[in-house]
């Protein structure tokens, strides 16, 4: 059914219609439109059979769907930022046992310096946690991956992230074919747990792996993860099959056939992005667009077929490895082995910054004549930071990556 | 259920680690010998029925008593109770009333009919028992449980020796004693009553295989007391048979008795009892020096009796006596100062210790006699290969509980010497010391303290004095028992253990550790109330 | 005291076992079929007071709710002791996740029990003192105020035993640790801090905080059960020597709980919706030095030399448990 809707409530609607049986969460900018309508679900009985519980940590909240999802229960949080970082502990914990649990992450800045807008550095930050990410392109794609988010977490005990762009997608309001029960009954069964908390039949989870089981542990957890770059794409055709529309998968390409120049890029910038490949392309110039739905696991494979035939990839980034420069881009790099294919990585969006189409155009002009170089911040305010720098510190120890003035 | 590798584990699989290797120290069950039982000369072991006697299994605890003790109900009057003193719940709050518990012990298994136990089996072997005191019979009884014939023969129309002629019946009713002795005679021990053995030679001819002379001292001391003709003097064993026989002498309105025994005390409660207004205790030596027991002086003196302390007869004559004050010399032997005062007195009983009338051995070859008595070896057995002798005619002290001891050890040695077998006497164990309790674990509680009639009521007759526990009372005492040394199976080692390393194996069965897994932390030896576990350093 | 109906016994109600008593009245513990939630072949310490208190708990618990449980258990001392793998000595469904969650966690099986429709089933949730008055405290005072249906289990020993005896907000003044060593004017834990979770329990006006010692199974076993018949947030504090932190022969475990009771050190009670509704009186009281003296962790309380200062001021943290909560009976 088409509506008008917030992405944060159409994700609620998702998630209500999947069904989870124990919803934790603690509030946090930009997560909160969805635990609020998903409270508010519970409460006034729309949404039966679930447990929410207002936790008094992210921390906490996670600690808490992993032991609702340890007695079997479907489990399901949302946050962001400092709230995701808060709770990484535990993050890496409801991976470690294996707990199909699904979290919501609306993707925001962290800091210091505190800002609440957007960017991919919190879910970046988890790059290593053993939890599957999803990155939506739209509220729509939002909504309909965190169905398919409960049926890959459940099929492989694995728990998935799902990231959609804060404020960007969470507080946007756009036509979404929000999801109704009886489909996703269809589509996603009841949850059957692989492992379970039970009186019935006991066991002791949790316990501790020493030097001579640990490696192994760990390599079964990577195989297990990698079971889902198999997993996630069928998932994705079943879902198409019954809904009739492209959500999730692996990766999502868009003029790529025959394009020299491929830019690869993560989110929401997406759909400002495809405008820009089609504009390119309306000026002759031949550019495509691949989008990394799946993070992790990464489709080095995919990424590798997907890309052939360019001459050169620009790698959109909404996060920092400070110090390193692109995180994607490390992947990709990896995905190109054996190709003779240039990449470039480009640090956008920062802190909520727009990702704007000019600054995007007269990027791409700069990589197709090889004018860009290794790392780019775009929109970089070049006058500050010169300044800061040149305040600071003597000014030839930065004199190949200072931008020219 | 899909098990995560090395994450989720099966229950209970650290079974597969044996913890036992860390052991140092391992902890050991053992059974010591409780202070009641080290003190009983009759070698009972209290602990043992009080433990039954604790859940009211009463059949069962006077089934254990009676293995070395026919007498409870007797016990339970007339026994000074070492047991008691001995007792380590004395330094937590008070002893146990084991005497109490016997005594009820006893009376329930009369009122109930309970039997003694007849010998399966005979030997065909005949032993001759002479006196049917406590130790006669004592030994009798144990002789007739272990197959053989026995024959006891005593002088008097009636069975107890000192039993009925000597304790008065407001101390030991004579239906107790009759009905204690009955079931005796119902195992199939033979009494002859009336029965003069006088020539141990010739009944030794009548085909006994061993003999037993259990005569006791029925005679009294007859130490010279300077006394004018008119005086009236008695000593105190004939006074108490004559009352016992039903014939008691006059003594008139004021009664002296002289001596400071147990027989003494029973010689001025008698004379109370008898009418006179009257009693008084003439003792050389002070209530501390005084060979009678502390609870028969308490009651006499709740009775109205009164003692001259400090004091000789030094001469009797018609209505009255000469007393000299005494003087307690530094070794606390008593001497006199030649100070005299007058005393009106009816009569003057003498209480002076009692003799033994050995002429039935005269004639018999390989005797030593020595003041009075029979030398007897550590089996009882007399120089004279197969005639034993124990209870008051051998060197001891002059106590029922004595000789009923003597009787059961006497019998075992008899038993040894007919089936010409060495008697082995088991080790003791070593003895359970208080130091080695943990007496936190018993619960505050005091004594039961025995009904007693009240005094008043006492001097008019013979109406026995200390009244028994009932039921509920008898189990709250046995309850105050520590069980020293011995596992009363209080669970506490078994729940204590962090290691889950005792076994607790049922009920009667008590507890195993399992080596497997025990660290020998020592909380179980720690906590046991009992001190039953001791722990042993490992050798390995 | 929260025991009550054992009839007069050599034993009373002081040891585990009382077989004058009618079976449903025995302690867990006597019981021949005991759940034996923690079993042998853990490689906890010998003596060691937090294995004996968690199956001390647990049995109980499992009684009390017949079976029907299952545990959530803080990373420490009892979870590493307890489960290295290739083995498990629980034989009780447990979970394991982090050092500070336990109570969250516990809240969240307890939802997804009842979302998943195994209301029966209870929760039971424990770590140590470090796991809960320090770093899991936030965790468990949410888990509190949201009055969820679980049982918490404190097992105390006053450190961090697992790392190697460092401080914790349960450390008692004066105690020797790693981190507040036996050095300098003041040696040993400083006076005037520590966290008193027992009282901070009670002002969350739960149902029911109680606290608890392994010398006193009767009185622990009564507190499980009671809790275990009530819903929503149970406290239960549990006293438990460390032999190894605390510097004490490993035999005297029980005894030194029984002399922190009974110097009044450790006060045991129980309250009910923030009001202290009993208190197990001390039986015979001892100085605080009786209890001190057999723990190397007050060794330098004695010697070199003899600091009756800091004796007498934790001879007044006793003497003022005792008048907070009236442990020593009136003598009338």
């Amino acid at each position: 059914m088409l509506q008008q809707v917030e992405g944060s409530k159409a994700v609620a609607v998702a998630v209500a219609a999947s069904r989870p049986q124990v919803i934790c969460a603690y509030p946090i900018s930009p997560q909160t439109h969805i635990v609020e309508e998903l409270s508010r679900m519970v409460k006034s009985g729309e949404l039966r059979g679930c447990e929410y519980v207002n936790m008094e940590s992210e921390f906490a909240a996670m600690s808490g769907v992993i032991g609702a999802s340890a007695v079997g229960a479907r489990s399901y949080t949302a946050t962001a930022s400092q709230g995701l970082l808060y709770m990484v502990e535990a993050v890496y914990n409801a991976s470690g046992m294996g707990l199909p649990i699904v979290m919501t992450v609306a993707n925001r800045a962290i800091g210091a310096p505190i800002n609440i807008w957007n960017d991919h550095g919190d879910a970046m930050s988890q790059r290593d946690s053993g939890w599957i990410q999803l990155y939506a392109t739209s509220n729509q794609e939002a909504a309909d991956m965190h169905v398919q988010a409960f049926k890959i977490a459940e099929e492989l005990s694995v728990p998935v992230m799902v990231c959609m762009d804060g404020f960007v997608l969470t507080h946007a309001t756009e036509r979404v074919d929000v999801l109704e029960q009886d489909a996703v009954d269809a589509f996603l069964p009841p949850y059957s747990p692989r492992q379970l908390l039970d009186p019935d039949d006991p066991v002791s989870i949790g316990s501790m792996v020493g030097p001579e089981a640990f490696t192994e542990v760990r390599y079964l957890a990577h195989m297990r993860q990698l079971e889902a770059l198999d997993v996630i794409p069928r998932v994705a055709a079943e879902f198409a099959a019954q809904f009739g529309r492209d959500s999730g998968g692996l990766l999502r390409s868009y003029r790529t056939d025959g394009a020299e120049t491929i830019v690869i890029a993560l989110g929401s910038v997406f759909g400002t992005l495809q405008d820009v490949i089609d504009a390119e392309r309306a000026d002759g110039v031949s550019v495509g667009l691949l989008g990394v739905t799946s993070f992790r696991p990464f489709p080095y494979e995919a990424t590798h077929a997907a890309v052939q035939g360019a001459r050169r990839v620009v790698v959109i980034e909404r996060a920092l490895a400070v110090g390193a420069g692109g995180i994607v881009a490390g992947d990709v790099r990896i995905a190109l082995t054996g190709t003779e294919i240039s990449q470039r990585t480009v640090i956008a969006g920062l802190g909520g910054r727009p990702i704007t189409t000019t600054s995007l155009r007269e990027m791409l002009g700069r990589a197709v004549r090889d004018e860009l170089p290794a790392l780019t911040f775009l929109d970089l305010d070049t006058g500050v930071v010169d300044r800061e720098l040149r305040r600071l510190h003597p000014v030839d120890r930065f004199a190949d990556v200072l931008p020219q003035t | 259920m899909e098990k995560p590798f090395a994450i989720t584990l099966d229950v209970g699989s650290s079974l597969a680690n044996h913890t036992g290797a860390w052991r140092v120290e391992r902890p050991v069950y053992v059974d010591l010998t409780p202070p009641c039982a080290h003190a009983c000369p009759a070698m009972e072991d209290p602990q043992k029925w009080l433990y039954a006697a604790e859940d009211g299994s009463y059949e069962q605890a006077w089934r254990t008593l009676v293995e070395a003790n026919p007498f409870p109900a007797i016990m339970g009057r007339v026994c000074y109770h070492p047991c008691e003193t001995a007792c380590n719940r004395s330094f937590l709050d008070e002893a146990v009333g084991i005497n109490a518990v016997e005594r009820f012990l006893g009376d329930h298994a009369i009122e109930q009919g309970w039997a003694l136990p007849v010998p399966a089996t005979t030997t065909g072997r005949r032993v001759l028992v002479v006196g049917a005191g406590p130790t006669g019979l004592s030994a009798a009884y144990q002789l007739r449980r272990l197959g053989h014939e026995v024959t006891v023969r005593d002088t008097s129309p009636l069975p107890g020796g000192m039993m009925r002629y000597g304790i008065p019946a407001y101390r030991l009713p004579r239906d107790v004693l009759d009905a204690e002795i009955a079931r005796i005679v119902a195992t199939g021990v033979r009494l002859e009553l009336s029965t003069r053995v006088d020539d141990m030679t010739a009944a030794l001819a009548e085909g006994f295989d061993a003999v037993f002379v259990a005569v006791g001292a029925q005679i009294g001391k007859r130490a010279y007391v300077p006394a004018a003709e008119a005086a009236r003097i008695v000593d105190a064993v004939s006074l108490l048979h004559d009352v016992a026989q039903g014939d008691p002498p006059l003594l008139g309105r004021r009664v002296v008795v002289y001596g400071g025994g147990n027989t003494a005390v029973d010689a001025a409660r008698t004379a109370k009892r008898l009418g006179a207004s009257e009693s008084v205790i003439v003792y050389r030596r002070t209530r501390d020096r005084m060979p009678a027991h502390d609870s028969e002086m308490a009651e006499a003196i709740e009775e109205g009796v009164v003692v001259k302390w400090l004091s000789t007869v030094a001469h009797a004559d018609a209505g009255h006596l000469r007393v000299e004050r005494m003087e307690l010399d530094e070794t606390g032997f008593p001497q006199p100062t030649g100070e005299f005062e007058d005393l009106e007195a009816d009569s003057l009983v003498l209480a002076l210790g009692q003799e033994t009338d050995l002429s039935l051995l005269d004639g018999v070859s390989d005797l030593t006699l020595t003041n009075g008595s029979v030398e007897v070896d550590s089996s009882f057995m007399t120089g004279h290969p197969g005639i034993f002798a124990g209870g008051d005619a051998v060197p001891a002290q002059r106590t029922v509980t004595v000789g009923v001891g003597h009787g059961a050890k006497a019998a075992r040695a008899i038993d040894a010497w007919l089936r010409a077998t060495a008697l082995v006497e088991p080790d003791e164990a070593p003895l359970a010391e208080y130091a080695a309790l943990n007496t936190w674990y018993y619960a505050d509680a005091p004594h039961a303290v025995r009904p007693r009639l009240e005094a008043a009521r006492r001097t008019t007759g013979f109406e026995e004095v200390v009244q028994g526990l009932d039921a509920e009372t008898a189990a709250y005492e046995a309850r105050r028992c520590m069980s020293c040394g011995n596992c009363f199976e209080c669970d506490n080692c078994y729940g204590v253990c962090p290691d889950n390393a005792v076994i607790k194996l049922g009920t009667g069965k008590r507890f195993e550790i399992d080596y497997d897994y025990c660290k020998g932390c020592g909380i179980c030896a720690a906590e046991c109330p009992s001190g039953s576990i001791l722990m042993v350093p490992e050798t390995r | 005291m929260s025991s009550t109906g054992v009839k007069f016994y050599q034993v009373g109600s002081f040891a585990v076992g009382n077989r004058l008593l009618d079976p449903e009245l025995r302690s867990a513990q006597s019981e021949q079929g005991r759940a034996n939630s923690l079993t042998s072949g853990h490689r906890a310490c010998q003596g060691c007071g937090e294995a004996l208190g968690a199956r001390y708990v647990l049995d109980a618990a499992m009684r009390a709710a017949q079976g029907r449980m299952v545990t959530v258990n803080a990373t420490g001392c009892l979870e590493v002791f307890s489960t290295p793998y290739p083995e498990t000595s629980w034989r009780v469904a447990w979970l394991h996740s982090l050092f500070g969650n336990a109570p969250a966690v516990a809240t969240g099986v307890a939802a997804g029990l009842r979302a998943t429709g195994k209301d029966d089933v209870r929760v039971v949730a424990q770590g140590g003192d470090g796991a809960t008055v320090d770093i899991g405290f936030a965790c468990l005072s949410g888990m509190f105020e949201r009055n969820d249906d679980v049982l918490y289990i404190c097992y105390d020993n006053g450190g961090y035993m697992n790392t190697g005896v460092q401080r914790s907000g349960a450390t008692p003044p004066a105690a020797r640790t790693t981190t507040t060593q036996a050095v300098g004017d003041e040696p040993g834990n400083v006076f005037g801090q520590g966290k008193d979770v027992p009282r901070i329990a009670v002002a969350h006006e739960i149902p029911y905080v109680a606290t608890a010692t392994v010398a006193d199974l009767r009185d622990l076993e009564a507190k499980v059960d009671k809790a275990m018949g009530m819903h929503g947030a149970r406290y239960l504090h549990v006293l438990v020597p460390c032999p190894l932190g605390w510097g004490s022969a490993s035999k005297d475990t029980v005894k030194i709980a029984r002399l922190a009771t009974e110097s009044g050190h450790f006060p045991v009670f129980e309250a009910e919706r923030g009001e202290v509704t009993s208190v197990r009186k001390i039986r015979h009281q001892v100085p605080v030095e009786e209890y001190l003296t057999l723990q190397g962790r007050y060794k330098h309380l004695f010697s070199p030399v003899r600091r009756d200062d800091v004796i007498d001021r934790l001879q007044a943290m006793a003497d003022r448990n005792i008048a907070r909560y009236g442990l020593v009976e009136e003598v009338l």
